[in-house]
């Protein structure tokens, strides 16, 4: 496969997840907002930290609103990172690797893209931005079940599946390290209705809240919800997880090939420096600090990953 | 329709259903208007969907936009097109024997059948093709004729494609969306597919690879990049093929070959299918800016470790100067009569044709000889004064860089329009593969219609849609 191609996947299915990842995290924005605890433009501070595109923001526009807030992270193309953005480069890269996927997922991406033109052409009445992006959802995962369902299981589908984990590994842990004091165990407020609203929201944001009551009912409090998200492998957008998932495609690939990955040794590195203990050590460790070195080393991975297979050169 | 209005396909001049048009008729006879009107919408859907778009030149954002597509199919009898393909092949052998007499020994030149500056100072002559020898003798892989109509089973060819002729795939795309929105059609007529051109494609490249190599050879289309207008073309042939698509940047000369770069390293390639014109395929021998070719590719292929596809400096065969001259040089290097017919043009260069031309401009087309796309070109019946006047100043300023032909009566087919079947004028551009000893013709073509009414234009870049096009079993 062609490195250029390699790039394309990998973009591809990075953006598709940024674009999903962004809707979710709007979502439970303003469900927040709505609750109207705690001081909603503060919200969406963190909203805007969360997605990573704070500091743009606060560059491109004059103050912080809610509506100002909604239209930089739905629609404009100002920032790369709005899920407008995301699917316009979603769907660029898929057709500089149209000949890579099958037709069956170019249309479900074609299609998602021309859905989300027509949607967020205009500023969204807030009565329609619970469709609009239910709407977003049902395109991106209408996108991933093409790939399931009509891709080889091959180098292609591996490029795909590593842009989605790193992406989504990236996400999740940007949720907890913006959230992450009212996580820690010391803080004097815990039990009180501020915290069960945010722990609530960050499991939201990554469509745990299920899964977890599921696993610990109503019992759950911040050390549970820590070792859900970054430690357990069976919650499929927890860091453990997506390490694992990284893992089994970079092998996959390092088995057709003839050079060894470094990329995989980094992953590796990844899962045995952070991922294999105890909750209590990454509190030990300072919470912050451990979600801060993490974010780093998936940077490098994602580096690694352009340099191994020669998205570039 | 009057009888000294133009010919059209589907009822002739006297109003009579044409034979070939009988099985259409009769299912178009029976269908709900309102039923055909969704269809139409439906079928815009499909190619927005499936994104056959096109990009057009010239705006600052590439911006995408879909070819309009007819629902009335544009029928050939087997007749007719029988008589058609053998006149297809005669001048297609007759271009690639041009391309190597001019390339090698000039025997036309020294004929006399052509005026050697014709071809001294050409810009299309490539001297760094003279003496080369391509992989299989092959010049023109790919050639698309464009042909006119004027009458029943009177052809002319208008253009010769022989450099990289697009459309193909909204050949292939239009006959994959009436096989969706209309089975019965298929079911009820006998209409021989297109649809094994891919395959074709891939088998005819294949074999005009460079000799003596151990292994299948390694094909790839190489592309400008994804704003090039015909992006979507590209990218829809590799599919087809199962081949890579590569840009310049992809590729590298690696121990004097030409290779691509994959995720494992430096692969090389054999036969490549380069959608980029000759000036940009090799900074290193043409146009040192181009960003979009190989340094070095030329040295490459003079080597003879590489076939590119179609050779470069087949321009000089298409070139539309040299157009007027194909009937003799189908006669000098195949011994017969063409039996497919030119239309009568005008050298420019040549003092007395520009005399009538200039007397005439009114009447007559006046193209550029290297222009293409329907750009550049006066259509004298059509035009205005102030327009006409501005051209015979242009014409007068450089008069080689131009040739007049009359305008012909082109032949129309109907379009599915509000009011029902409304007559538009069509060409038709068939698609040649050419490889060592054997040339295949895909039955039918492009067929692209003027949907502006008496309007000759038919370049997508310029409003024009396309239809499918049948040639029937007989």
């Amino acid at each position: 496969m062609l490195g250029k191609t390699a790039n394309g996947l990998f973009w591809m299915s990075r953006y598709l997840e940024r674009a999903e990842n962004t809707a979710r995290l709007i979502e439970t924005g303003q469900r927040i907002a709505l609750t109207r605890l705690g001081d909603s433009d503060e919200e969406w501070a963190s909203v805007l930290q969360s997605a990573g595109v704070y500091d743009a923001f606060l560059a491109n526009n004059e103050s912080l609103t809610k509506e100002a807030a909604l239209n930089w992270m739905l629609r404009s193309r100002d920032n790369p990172s709005s899920i407008r953005s995301s699917i316009d480069a979603a769907r660029q890269n898929a057709r500089l690797v149209r000949t890579a996927i099958t037709g069956e997922v170019w249309e479900a991406v074609n299609a998602t893209y021309m859905t989300s033109n027509r949607i967020l052409a205009r500023k969204l009445a807030e009565r329609d931005l619970p469709a609009v992006l239910r709407t977003i959802r049902q395109h991106t995962a209408l996108v991933r079940g093409m790939m399931h369902g009509t891709m080889m299981r091959n180098e292609i589908f591996d490029f795909l599946r590593i842009g989605t984990f790193l992406e989504r590994a990236d996400y999740t842990a940007r949720i907890v390290d913006v959230k992450y004091y009212v996580l820690l165990p010391s803080v004097s407020a815990v039990g009180t209705k501020i915290d069960n609203v945010h722990w609530e929201s960050i499991l939201r944001a990554v469509s745990a809240n299920g899964g977890f009551r599921m696993e610990y009912g109503a019992t759950g409090g911040p050390r549970q919800i820590v070792h859900f998200l970054i430690l357990d492998k069976r919650m499929p957008r927890s860091l453990a997880f997506c390490a694992d998932k990284l893992t089994d495609n970079l092998r996959y690939l390092n088995a057709g090939n003839r050079t060894r990955a470094r990329s995989l040794e980094k992953v590796t590195e990844l899962q045995t420096r952070y991922l294999t203990h105890d909750v209590s050590a990454i509190f030990d460790y300072g919470l912050h600090e451990f979600i801060q070195s993490v974010l780093v080393h998936l940077s490098e991975v994602a580096r690694q990953i352009e340099v191994d297979f020669r998205f570039y050169e | 329709m009057n009888a000294s209005g133009p010919f059209d396909e589907m009822w002739g001049k006297e109003d009579t259903l044409r034979a070939p048009y009988r099985g259409f008729h009769s299912w178009f006879d029976q269908e709900d208007p309102a039923r055909l009107r969704a269809k139409q919408r439906e079928a815009d859907e499909l190619f927005r969907l499936t994104g056959i778009t096109f990009n057009v030149y010239g705006k600052a954002e590439a911006e995408e936009r879909l070819i309009p597509f007819d629902i009335i199919p544009r029928i050939i009898s087997g007749h007719e097109w029988s008589k058609l393909s053998r006149g297809i092949e005669q001048r297609v052998r007759a271009i690639n024997a041009f391309l190597h007499d001019i390339y090698h020994n000039q025997e036309i030149l020294k004929a006399g059948r052509i005026p050697e500056e014709m071809i001294r100072l050409n810009d299309a002559f490539l001297p760094h093709m003279i003496g080369v020898e391509p992989p299989g003798g092959v010049y023109t892989h790919i050639v698309g004729i464009d042909l006119v109509c004027t009458g029943p089973g009177e052809f002319y060819v208008l253009e010769d494609n022989a450099r990289t002729p697009s459309g193909v795939s909204y050949m292939l795309e239009n006959r994959e969306t009436m096989l969706q929105m209309f089975p019965e059609l298929f079911s009820q007529n006998r209409v021989r597919p297109v649809q094994n051109y891919p395959v074709n494609l891939r088998r005819s490249l294949a074999a005009t690879a460079p000799a003596g190599l151990d292994h299948d050879p390694v094909v790839a289309v190489l592309t400008p990049g994804i704003y090039n207008s015909a992006y979507f073309e590209h990218a829809f042939l590799a599919d087809q093929m199962g081949v890579e698509l590569v840009e310049g940047h992809d590729l590298r000369v690696v121990d004097g070959r030409v290779a691509m770069r994959t995720t494992e390293g430096y692969k090389p390639i054999d036969v490549l299918y380069r959608r980029v014109d000759d000036d940009f395929l090799d900074p290193l021998n043409f146009n040192p800016d181009s960003a979009l070719g190989v340094p070095g590719v030329m040295d490459v292929y003079r080597a003879g470790r590489l076939t590119l596809a179609n050779a470069p400096g087949t321009g000089i065969a298409d070139d539309k100067a040299i157009y007027s001259y194909m009937p003799e040089i189908v006669e000098f290097y195949t011994g017969e009569r063409p039996i497919l017919q030119n239309v009568q043009t005008w050298r420019c260069s040549e003092p007395d044709a520009l005399a009538y031309v200039l007397d005439n401009l009114g009447d007559l087309v006046v193209k550029e000889v290297h222009g293409s796309g329907g750009y550049g070109m006066l259509i004298g019946p059509t035009a205005t004064k102030k327009e006409i006047a501005a051209f015979r100043r242009k014409l007068k300023a450089r008069p080689s860089n131009y040739i007049a032909q009359p305008t012909l009566s082109l032949s129309t087919v109907p379009i599915f329009s509000r009011s029902g079947l409304t007559p538009r004028h069509v060409d038709l551009r068939p698609f040649v593969l050419v490889s060592p000893g054997n040339i295949q013709i895909t039955p039918g073509g492009l067929t692209r219609v003027a949907l502006k009414k008496g309007s000759l234009v038919v370049n997508s870049s310029q409003g024009g849609g396309t239809k499918d096009t049948w040639v029937l079993e007989d």
